[in-house]
C-alpha cells in the first residue's frame, strides 16, 4: 500500500496537475464562450463524432456561442422524448438533426418552432427539397445533410456498371440482390414508380401504390437478402457473396477507396435522396442562436467541409459552391434524384407497412 | 440441517429482495405492456391512452397466424434438436474423467460469451459460397463447387440450435451427474446393449428434466429474433422480428405490445399444455 502511494505521485501525476492547471487558466474563455450556448441534437456515432471534430469547434469560435452536441438515437425514439420533453415545457435540445418522417410527424403536433427565412442568408440557394414547411408555409426547418441510396455493384461480379434500376428486376440477376427490408428506408415503391410508371407522382393513389407493389412483387425472386442491418450487406457486397443491391452512396465510394471491389452507380432514373433537417423544438428559449447555428451551417464553405470531412451531399445549389467535379461525384450527382415520399410514410404508414411485409414474407 | 418453516414475518424477509426484482423487473414492465396493447396509435403520430381492440384484431389474420405458427414450430424444433443432441451428449460427458469434463464445460460456457449478433455473422460466413465450409468441400473432392448454404432454413436452425445447446447441456449435466450408475449396470448384467440401456433406463429416468429441458429452449428459441433476420429469408422471419419491426421502426408502440402480449399467452398455453400432458404420463405409468 505504501510502495502504491508513494509511487503515484509520478510522472503520471505530475502530467495530471499540468494538464489541471491548464484546464483552470483556460476555464474563463469557456465561461465567456457559455454565456451564449445551444444544444444541437446530432444522429449519435459517425455524424456526431464527425460533426464535433470538424464543424462545431469552427461553429463557435466563428459565433462565440458554445454547442453541447448531444448524441440522438436514429429512428424516431429522438421524436418522441422531444414531443414529451416539450409538453413538460423543456429542449433536451434546441436544434435537432431530424428524419423527413420525423418532421411530418413532429409538425402534425406544432412541435418545430417556425424559422425565419430572412434569418438565413443562403435562404434561397436552398434546394428546394431541403426547405420544410407547414401547410401554412411557415418554415418548419432547414436541410442539413442528405445523403443518397444508388445501385451498388462488385466489379468482379460485374464488369459493366448497370445503368438503370431495371436491373434490380432483370431475371439474369436471379438471388443476387441485397434490399432494404423496410418500405419506409427502402424507398423501393418510389424506384419502382419512377423506372416503370413515370414518377413517384404514380403513388397518389391507392390504386397507384397497388400497381407498384404489383410491379416490385416481380423483384423476390432476385432478392437474396432483405437486410436491416447495413453492416451485412455491406459485408457480402464486397465478398461478392450479394453482388447486386441498394446501398449509401458515400460508405460504398469509401469500400472502393480502401480497395475493395465495390462501385456505386447513379442510374438514370437518379439515386435515392434521403436527408436530415435542423429543426428547432418549440420549447427551447434559444431562438436568436439557433438561427445563428442554421445560418452558419448553410453557407456553401460549410456545406462543402460537409462534403468534403463527412461525405454527406450539399443542401445548396450546386453553382454556389467550390466543389470540384470529382469531389461533387464523390457524394451527389446531377441527375436528377429520386425524392422519397415521406408523406405517404406519415399519413398511411400502417397500411403501408402491412402491405409490404405481406409481400416480402408471403 | 433441519429447514424450518416460516413462523414470523420477519421469516419471509428473505423473500422480499426476489419480490421485489420481480415487481419491478417483470410485473410493472408487463402491466405497461398490456396497458399499452390497449392504446389507440395515431398514425403518423404516436398513441393515446384508450381502451381499444383494433390492435388485437389487426394481429388475428391469416397472415400473422401463418407467422406465429413458423416461430411456435421454430421454437420447437430447436428445442427437440437441442435435446436431441444434448443428452447422448452430457450422458456421455458425466461418463469422461473430471479433466476431460472441465475442459468440455470451459468450452460450452465460452460459446455462451457469443452475443447473438457474433453467431449470426460467425455462420453467415461459414454458410456463405465465397468463405464457407463448401469451399472446403471442394477441396476434398466432395463438392463440385462452392455453394450458398445461407439464407435458409437450415441455416436459422443450425445457428439457434448451436445457441441454445450450452443452456441444454447445462440444464441436463446435474441431473446426468446425479443419476445412479448402478442404474445401467444392473440393465448391462440383465443383457441390454448400451444403446437400449440408455433408451430404456437413462431416458425414462430422466424424464421430468427432458420435460424442463424442452420448455426451457423452446422459450428461449421463441424469443429469437436476430438470427432469422441473418440467417432467414423473410418467410423465415419470427413473430419476434415483426414485433421488433413495429416498435422500433413503425413507432406502432400499441401492435407491438398487443403481438407481444399474444405471443406469451401462446407461449404459457403451450408450457401449460406440456407440463399437463406430462403428469398425466405419469400418472397413467
Amino acid at each position: 500500500m505504501r510502495k502504491l502511494l508513494t509511487s503515484s505521485i509520478s510522472r503520471r501525476a505530475v502530467l495530471g496537475g499540468a494538464a489541471a492547471a491548464i484546464g483552470a487558466l483556460s476555464m474563463p474563455t469557456i465561461l465567456r464562450a457559455q454565456d451564449r450556448s445551444i444544444k444541437v441534437g446530432v444522429y449519435g456515432g459517425y455524424f456526431k463524432d464527425s460533426f464535433d471534430k470538424n464543424i462545431f469547434p469552427d461553429f463557435t469560435a466563428a459565433s462565440g456561442i458554445a454547442v453541447e452536441s448531444v448524441a440522438e438515437p436514429t429512428g424516431e425514439a429522438w421524436l418522441v422524448q422531444l414531443e414529451q420533453a416539450a409538453k413538460a415545457g423543456v429542449a433536451p435540445a434546441d436544434v435537432s438533426m431530424m428524419s423527413q418522417v420525423a418532421m411530418l410527424k413532429g409538425q402534425s403536433t406544432d412541435l418545430w418552432a417556425p424559422i425565419d427565412a430572412s434569418k438565413i442568408r443562403n435562404y434561397d440557394g436552398l434546394l428546394d427539397q431541403f426547405v420544410n414547411k407547414y401547410p401554412d408555409g411557415r418554415v418548419a426547418g432547414i436541410g442539413a445533410v442528405a445523403w443518397y441510396i444508388t445501385l451498388v455493384t462488385n466489379t468482379d461480379s460485374y464488369p459493366e456498371a448497370p445503368d438503370s434500376w431495371a436491373a434490380l428486376w432483370d431475371p439474369a440477376n436471379a438471388d443476387k440482390l441485397g434490399l432494404l427490408a423496410l418500405v419506409s428506408n427502402s424507398f423501393l415503391l418510389e424506384v419502382t414508380a419512377k423506372t416503370f410508371m413515370g414518377g413517384t407522382d404514380a403513388l397518389d393513389t391507392e390504386e397507384g401504390i397497388n400497381k407498384a407493389f404489383e410491379k416490385l412483387a416481380e423483384v423476390k425472386p432476385n432478392v437474396r437478402l432483405w437486410y436491416r442491418d447495413e453492416a451485412q450487406f455491406e459485408q457480402a457486397l464486397k465478398s461478392g457473396e450479394i453482388p447486386m443491391g441498394q446501398y449509401y452512396h458515400d460508405v460504398t465510394g469509401l469500400a472502393a477507396a480502401d480497395g475493395h471491389p465495390v462501385r456505386s452507380t447513379f442510374p438514370k432514373e437518379g439515386g435515392i435522396q434521403d436527408s436530415g433537417c435542423w429543426a428547432l423544438s418549440r420549447a427551447s428559449d434559444k431562438v436568436e442562436e439557433a438561427h445563428v447555428f442554421i445560418d452558419y451551417m448553410s453557407q456553401p464553405e460549410i456545406q462543402a467541409t460537409l462534403s468534403r470531412k463527412v461525405g454527406t451531399a450539399p443542401t445548396l445549389k450546386r453553382d454556389l459552391l467550390d466543389l470540384t467535379p470529382e469531389e461533387f461525384a464523390s457524394v451527389s450527382s446531377d441527375i436528377e434524384p429520386i425524392l422519397p415520399r415521406y408523406d405517404l410514410y406519415q399519413t398511411k404508414s400502417d397500411w403501408l407497412n402491412q402491405k409490404w411485409t405481406e409481400l416480402i414474407v408471403g | 440441517m433441519r429447514r424450518e418453516t416460516p413462523q414470523r414475518l420477519s421469516d419471509y424477509g428473505p423473500l422480499a429482495f426476489p419480490a421485489i426484482m420481480l415487481t419491478v423487473f417483470f410485473v410493472i414492465p408487463f402491466g405497461t405492456m398490456i396497458a399499452v396493447s390497449f392504446f389507440q396509435r395515431q398514425q403518423g403520430g404516436f398513441y393515446t391512452p384508450a381502451f381499444v381492440f383494433s390492435n388485437y384484431e389487426r394481429f388475428l389474420s391469416l397472415f400473422f397466424a401463418h407467422v406465429l405458427g413458423f416461430s411456435l414450430m421454430l421454437a420447437v424444433l430447436v428445442a427437440v434438436c437441442c435435446v436431441a443432441i444434448g443428452v447422448p451428449f452430457t450422458y456421455l460427458l458425466t461418463r469422461m474423467s473430471r479433466r476431460a469434463q472441465i475442459v468440455w464445460m470451459v468450452a460450452l460456457l465460452s460459446v455462451l460469451s457469443l452475443s447473438e449478433v457474433i453467431i449470426g455473422f460467425a455462420w453467415s460466413t461459414l454458410l456463405s459460397r465465397t468463405a464457407g465450409i463448401t469451399n472446403l468441400m471442394v477441396t476434398l473432392g466432395l463438392m463440385d463447387k462452392a455453394v450458398a448454404l445461407s439464407p435458409g432454413f437450415p441455416a436459422v436452425l443450425t445457428a439457434m440450435v448451436y445457441q441454445a445447446l450450452p443452456y441444454t447441456i447445462l440444464v441436463l449435466y446435474p441431473a446426468l451427474v446425479r443419476l445412479d450408475p448402478t442404474l445401467t449396470e444392473a440393465a448391462r448384467t440383465l443383457g441390454a446393449s448400451p444403446l437400449k440401456a440408455f433408451f430404456t433406463v437413462v431416458v425414462p429416468a430422466l424424464r421430468t428434466t427432458i420435460l424442463a429441458t424442452l420448455i426451457m429452449v423452446f422459450i428461449f428459441a421463441l424469443g429469437s429474433y436476430l438470427l432469422p433476420q441473418i440467417l432467414g429469408r423473410p418467410q423465415h422471419w419470427t413473430l419476434s422480428v415483426l414485433i421488433t419491426d413495429q416498435a422500433i421502426y413503425q413507432s406502432n408502440m400499441p401492435f407491438a405490445a398487443a403481438m407481444a402480449v399474444f405471443l406469451v399467452l401462446v407461449t404459457l398455453g403451450m408450457v401449460a399444455l406440456t407440463l399437463f400432458a406430462g403428469r398425466k404420463r405419469e400418472e397413467t405409468a
